[in-house]
């Protein structure tokens, strides 16, 4: 309508548009004047569209006790909100007890208030608002075949402006730019972290390196094993707080009785007796699945179990793998005694330990005991 | 016109004039969005979404992503003089010398639970209702990806305050990356900034973790809405709704005021745990220390299914030319995840092209009319089950006194013959409720009385079902059947070849159902017009029950 007569000038804002109306036979052109600035002309300057939603509650008598239900969830989350800044405020932490009485207040209240506010607004729109089912058209998704055209049209006309389809050496050349350009970022991730080497081929134990006892960090003597059974977790003397070197070098001990053992011999893997001190064998801690270590020991039947994925191993004969997914033995650390009978390791791990990566190969499966 | 009613109007105005918002927002208000309870799953992943937001703002205010080795002397007294990380001192600190740090951590957790779990609950909603097909399968997609990212993030989140549990975790995410072939180690050192566990990876998965990753989230959620705005919201089936309309509510004030309500009790739900429900006590686990571990370590919830999987497999591993192969780790980390994700992503397109259907649709399947489908989907929820079952098998065998080993080897079995008996199950009893359909369409509901005629002869009385019912019921169209052989003889060009005739027999597969009963038993024209044509007879025996009485019966007697 403001389309056909723009000769109009502006009209006059809120004057009596609507209280004209009335007044005014549907279906002709409203009086210059009543046309109101958001260019709705005619649907304003008519009699009002019939109501899409009713003004009042379905159940005018229910709707009434209702409100005063919801009022109260209201102004219940109200005062759960004060509580809570009263708990912040009035309950101090610092200790276990405190702790707990001030995340119990404070969780409470917090709880309450959201509830309540749900609870308040679900009941509103439950008794307060007509119930009213609306119908929505769905119009194809798909734009019609002319706008299909016309986009193509356009998309066409753009790219031959632009020249990249008649001129290769531009679209080739912008492409050739593009390829090292999208790959040189790739480059500046290499300083994340320094090249593997062989660092997973070693850890720190070395000929004479004393064991302690992992925890009260003492040295242990192969006497003060008095009975065989249980298994004892050590690391490198020294190195107790560096996570980096336990990572790989934390190793377990666990002392046998005579004859328990099952000797390595060339027909069978078992456990390489010079690399034992007095029955007592050591085996590195860090399961050959995914690294986990390996803390749960079985005195009666010998088995070491990973807690992760129940990879077990048998602690007599060279941790040989009898269930799970760990693909081979625990690597054997060569243990002896030092001049004044503690714990040593006599070199380091033969094989790497831990979980099998691209390039441990055949040797890490050998077990290194031969 | 009143204060309020001017001030409004000004306000409006002023906007109006100079954003042209009044058309567009008004389309928006009166938006229609349909109910029904399974849509308000979705919502629950996007409100934990906002709260997981909002907490772990508050978290990062006090939390330090450091691995500089400290010695705590808090006030949690068990840890005093410990070497830790600042890491996990600052998280001891959040929880017992920050007031309401420990609320919020422990929301924080559980709404990251409630995130995937609804994500998880919200996809197992799509797909058995079919709300995947086109136009969705954009949206689809996206929710895949943000499967992925949720748990992902889960994953880093959980690893961050650097206590045993959550170092484990790393330790064995080390393990998984030193599987992968050729790359394997360089990524692991490059992730972790040399050996494990080093200086770096706290802090690096801290900034994935707080920006990156919620980052993408954000774009990605948002994507999802607009398309679901745009596209508009699927429907149940139901009397008056078909795929050219949406029946519901509008969005002002109904949906506004519901879905406000729900985000409170989402809210309220996870503040009512966090306050009862103590999750991931990281004082009791302890600093991580590559030497400990405790027994009973299991991941959270979202990642069962992966550490199942490791738990699962044998040891195989392959050397060759000097390099180790680590089948036995880099199989069960990537593979299962790799089949249900590559699955879920090829799902939409391969039915449509099984089906040759490339309608639009917006009228919701009930999971029992779409039998193959629903049987295929609870098939992979069973191999996931499984999955996620045996990354518990240690809890599983203490809590029902069998031997460690035998939970693993009955996994191994039932990982195979698991989901193919779900198959079958779901699809008989799919086909059985579409027979039991049929005959509450053709008999009406019982109403339990029994009526002597003057002949002596006892009839059941039942009565019509109601037509809100009975558009339920009859909405049944199958999946469209694609003909292999058309009126003159010759195979239909789609179903030449062997391509085309896989395409004919999985074709047979999909759409195996049951037909509506010709008419609908009572002669008076009722159906909403989506039923058309029954579908012909496609499986052997699915022919609709025999009729036992006349037609005649459930008229007369709701008469």
């Amino acid at each position: 309508m403001s389309e056909t007569q723009p000769g109009h000038g502006l009209p006059a804002e809120g004057d009596g548009g609507r209280s004209r109306a009335p007044h005014r036979v549907i279906g002709t052109p409203p009086p210059a004047q009543a046309r109101t600035l958001l260019g709705e002309g005619p649907g304003s300057a008519e009699p009002e569209a019939p109501r899409e939603l009713p003004a009042g509650p379905d159940n005018p008598a229910k709707a009434r006790t209702a409100e005063r239900v919801i009022a109260a969830c209201f102004i219940a989350s109200m005062l759960a909100s004060v509580g809570f800044v009263a708990a912040y405020v009035g309950l101090e932490v610092h200790s276990l007890d405190a702790t707990l009485r001030s995340n119990l207040a404070l969780g409470l209240s917090m709880s309450v208030a959201f509830m309540a506010m749900g609870a308040g607004a679900t009941i509103w729109v439950r008794t307060i608002m007509p119930n009213v089912e609306q119908v929505e058209e769905r119009h194809p998704l798909a734009a019609t075949g002319e706008e299909r055209q016309a986009f193509a049209k356009t998309f066409k006309e753009g790219a031959e402006a632009s020249g990249f389809l008649q001129r290769p050496l531009l679209r080739r050349t912008l492409i050739a730019a593009s390829v090292p350009l999208a790959a040189a970022p790739l480059v500046v991730l290499r300083d994340l972290g320094p090249l593997p080497g062989t660092s997973l081929r070693h850890t720190v134990w070395r000929k004479g390196l004393r064991m302690v006892v992992y925890g009260p960090n003492t040295p242990l003597r192969a006497a003060d094993f008095s009975i065989p059974g249980q298994m004892i977790t050590v690391v490198p003397e020294g190195y107790a707080e560096n996570q980096d070197v336990l990572a790989k070098a934390t190793t377990i001990i666990i002392k046998f009785a005579p004859g328990q053992l099952v000797p390595n011999t060339p027909g069978r893997r078992g456990t390489v007796m010079n690399w034992t001190v007095d029955n007592i064998v050591a085996y590195s801690k860090i399961c050959t699945h995914v690294g986990c270590p390996v803390a749960l020991y079985e005195e009666t039947t010998h088995h070491i179990l990973c807690p992760c994925h129940q990879s077990t191993f048998d602690a007599t004969n060279g941790a040989q793998v009898i269930f799970g997914p760990a693909p081979r033995p625990l690597p054997q650390l060569p243990i002896g005694t030092d001049s004044q009978g503690y714990l040593i390791a006599t070199s380091d791990y033969h094989v790497p330990v831990g979980p099998t990566f691209w390039e441990l190969g055949a040797d890490g499966f050998r077990g290194g005991n031969e | 016109m009143t204060m309020t009613e001017k001030a409004l109007e000004g306000t409006g105005r002023f906007l109006d004039d100079r954003l042209h918002g009044a058309r567009g927002v008004r389309v928006f208000l009166r938006k229609v969005f349909p109910d029904h309870w399974s849509f308000l799953l979705g919502e629950i992943a996007l409100y934990s979404f906002v709260i997981l937001l909002l907490t772990g703002t508050f978290l990062t205010l006090f939390f330090q992503p450091s691995m500089t080795d400290v010695v705590y002397h808090g006030s949690y007294t068990p840890l005093d003089g410990v070497h830790m990380s600042e890491a996990y001192a600052s998280t001891l600190n959040i929880s017992f010398d920050v007031r309401g740090g420990l609320l919020m951590r422990q929301i924080h957790h559980w709404a990251a639970i409630l995130f995937v779990a609804a994500i998880l609950c919200h996809m197992l909603r799509i797909f058995f209702t079919g709300a995947f097909r086109k136009p969705r399968e954009l949206n689809w997609l996206i929710g895949i990806v943000l499967f992925t990212l949720a748990f992902t993030e889960g994953l880093f989140g959980y690893s961050l305050p650097d206590d045993l549990l959550s170092g484990t975790g790393l330790r064995i995410l080390e393990g998984v990356i030193l599987s992968i072939p050729i790359v394997g180690t360089y990524l692991t050192f490059f992730l972790f900034g040399g050996q494990f566990p080093g200086h770096d990876i706290i802090p690096r998965l801290y900034i994935i973790h707080v920006l990156l990753i919620p980052g993408l989230l954000l774009a990605l959620i948002s994507a999802h809405l607009f398309l679901m705005f745009h596209q508009k919201h699927t429907q149940m089936p139901g009397k008056g709704r078909t795929d050219t309309n949406v029946v519901g509510q509008q969005m002002y004030p109904y949906f506004m005021a519901k879905t406000g309500a729900w985000f409170f009790f989402i809210f309220g739900v996870t503040t009512l745990l966090s306050t009862f429900a103590q999750i991931n006590p990281v004082w009791i686990y302890g600093p991580y220390n590559p030497s400990g571990i405790s027994a009973g370590s299991q991941p959270d919830f979202y990642l069962g299914f992966l550490e199942g999987a490791l738990r699962m497999w044998p040891s195989w591993r392959w050397n060759m030319l000097g390099h180790s192969w680590a089948f036995n780790v880099f199989v069960p980390a990537f593979v299962p995840l790799g089949l249900i994700l590559t699955a879920l992503a090829i799902w939409p397109f391969a039915e449509a092209w099984i089906t040759r259907d490339h309608r639009e649709h917006h009228v919701l399947d009930r999971p029992r009319n779409a039998p193959t489908r629903t049987a295929l989907g609870m098939a992979g929820v069973t191999f996931y089950g499984i999955l996620w079952l045996e990354g518990a098998n240690d809890i599983v065998s203490r809590f029902l006194d069998i031997s460690l080993y035998v939970t693993t080897e009955i996994a191994r079995y039932a990982i195979f013959i698991g989901p193919v008996v779900a198959y079958w199950l779901t699809k008989r009893i799919c086909l059985g409720l579409q027979r039991k359909d049929n005959h509450l369409l053709e008999h009406g509901v019982e109403t339990g009385i029994i009526r002597q005629l003057p002949s002596g002869e006892y009839i059941e009385v039942t009565r019509p079902v109601s037509e809100e019912t009975r558009a339920v019921l009859e909405a049944r169209r199958g999946l469209p059947q694609i003909e292999a052989v058309g009126d003159d003889e010759v195979p239909a060009r789609s179903a030449r070849g062997g391509l085309g005739r896989l395409r004919v027999s999985l074709n047979r597969a999909l759409t195996e159902g049951i037909p509506l009963p010709h008419g609908n038993g009572h002669g008076n024209g009722h159906g909403n017009g989506q039923a058309g044509e029954p579908a012909p007879v496609s499986a052997p025996g699915a022919r609709p029950d025999a009729l036992e009485q006349g037609d005649g019966d459930g008229d007369g007697a709701g008469a």
